[in-house]
């Protein structure tokens, strides 16, 4: 039975909701978030309107309050694994309503390393932001990515790590696609907690991103701007 | 001696008796201290900054420099005993910078392992989780309660699905040590597995000194 202050989700009016599916968010709510995916849909809202107004909008506030030091990685976590819950109902649905894509990118956290809660965050606001997103999974040699991006057509490489010592791997497959010439074709991103911008200019990478709102923003803008370039 | 709790929100003061001066992370106290005793090393005095930086790695050159800063005109030598600890190589740079030396390695783990023998074993235990004499005792201040798995506990999968083992490295022989690390693992899912590593390369390097 509901307590006298539970919020009936579908009692509220649209802009309401979306303002508690923000704070559901916040919160790790992933049941909620559920519930207020599919009263969206049931209102006739679309699977992009839904993932780009409510769960994206609420996870960049999650994002940004995290760089601040007011949420930290256990809340974030969370959050994160509520968005989850409501992309899994979208993410069919994107691909049969033909939600814009911004490309494609191959992600993976690099050999050696098993720590892909960061590479999670960015594979799921990548596709949270339009972008394909072929996930390696953890400890990756070179071939994964090369072969992978050179088979799925990419635009992006994303390289994660979260030790100082599996961190110089990155530039292990820089090289590797530099050697094999095809460094220009694809945009190279790297993260994890022990990088840095120097790090990412040192090894060649295309940026830094420290984390996954910027990984975001940095993605868009260089497809953008490559976009541009060859048009 | 110092509480565990104040070496990890606070640190230690240096005793001002020695001519050179070992700044180093509070996790690493007792193990230097113990050492000091036992090889009559009265010429190196200890000053420990708190060990929960940490859990901030980002703000630990800045506070090592602010530390090497604050003492070195006090004594003939600064020496710094922290390894990279997840600084992504600022914190050598900055001990560069400042002419002050620095313990070889990524991080504790791998110099009480010893350093060679540590990478030499990377790739087989790249899926295990490393406990030391201090963490085992400070499981619950740097493990437990900073990943939130006292308030979220269905959150351990998402932080440990990918590791099969922790292994503690033991400095010392302490069952009591043993069974808490023993029970760490369990609680976290993963199989147990202790070492005695003693104080390995920590031991050589503070000889050199």
């Amino acid at each position: 039975m509901a307590d006298e202050d539970d919020i009936i989700l579908s009692e509220l009016d649209d802009e309401e909701l979306v303002l508690q599916m923000m704070d559901d968010l916040y919160d790790g709510l992933k049941e909620e978030i559920e519930e207020a995916v599919e009263i969206l849909l049931e209102r006739g809202w679309t699977p992009y309107d839904i993932l780009t107004k409510a769960l994206v909008a609420g996870m960049t506030i999650v994002g940004a309050d995290f760089r601040d030091g007011i949420l930290f990685v256990p809340e974030v976590l969370l959050a994160a694994n509520a968005m989850k819950g409501g992309m899994a109902i979208l993410k069919p649905l994107l691909v049969e309503t033909g939600a814009p894509r911004m490309g494609k990118m191959v992600i993976g956290t690099v050999k050696g390393d098993i720590h892909d809660i960061g590479k999670n965050l960015v594979s799921m606001m990548m596709e949270g932001a339009g972008f394909e997103v072929v996930d390696l999974g953890i400890n990756n040699p070179v071939e994964n990515y090369i072969d992978t991006a050179e088979k799925e057509g990419a635009d992006i490489i994303g390289m994660s790590a979260l030790l100082t010592t599996t961190m110089p791997y990155m530039k292990v497959v820089i090289d590797a696609l530099k050697e094999k010439g095809l460094r220009d074709k694809y945009l190279v991103l790297v993260g994890g907690a022990p990088l840095n911008e120097e790090f990412g200019k040192a090894i060649g990478a295309d940026a830094y991103c420290r984390d996954a709102a910027v990984a975001v923003e940095t993605a868009k803008h260089m497809i953008a701007r490559r976009h541009n370039q060859m048009g | 001696m110092i509480s565990n709790e104040t070496l990890s929100a606070e640190g230690m003061r240096p005793s001002g008796r020695g001519r050179v001066l070992l700044i180093a992370c509070g996790a690493l106290a007792r193990e230097i201290l113990a050492l000091k005793a036992a090889n009559g090393w009265e010429h190196l005095d200890l000053t420990c900054l708190p060990a929960n930086l940490h859990l901030w790695p980002e703000k630990i050159t800045a506070a090592v420099e602010d530390a090497v800063r604050k003492h070195r005109d006090r004594y003939d030598d600064v020496f710094v005993v922290y390894a990279d600890c997840g600084t992504g190589g600022q914190l050598f740079e900055k001990c560069k910078e400042l002419g002050v030396e620095m313990v070889e390695g990524p991080h504790c783990y791998s110099f009480f392992e010893g350093n060679e023998t540590f990478s030499a074993k990377a790739e087989d235990e790249f899926t295990a989780f490393y406990l030391t004499d201090f963490l085992v005792r400070q499981f619950d201040a740097f493990v437990w309660k900073p990943m939130g798995l006292d308030r979220y506990p269905e959150l351990r999968n998402s932080y440990f699905a990918h590791y099969d083992r922790l292994i503690y490295q033991a400095q010392t022989d302490d069952p009591a040590l043993d069974e808490k690390a023993r029970e760490a693992a369990e609680r976290l899912g993963l199989r147990y597995e202790r070492r005695f590593t003693g104080y390995g390369d920590l031991e050589t390097t503070l000889a050199r000194i």
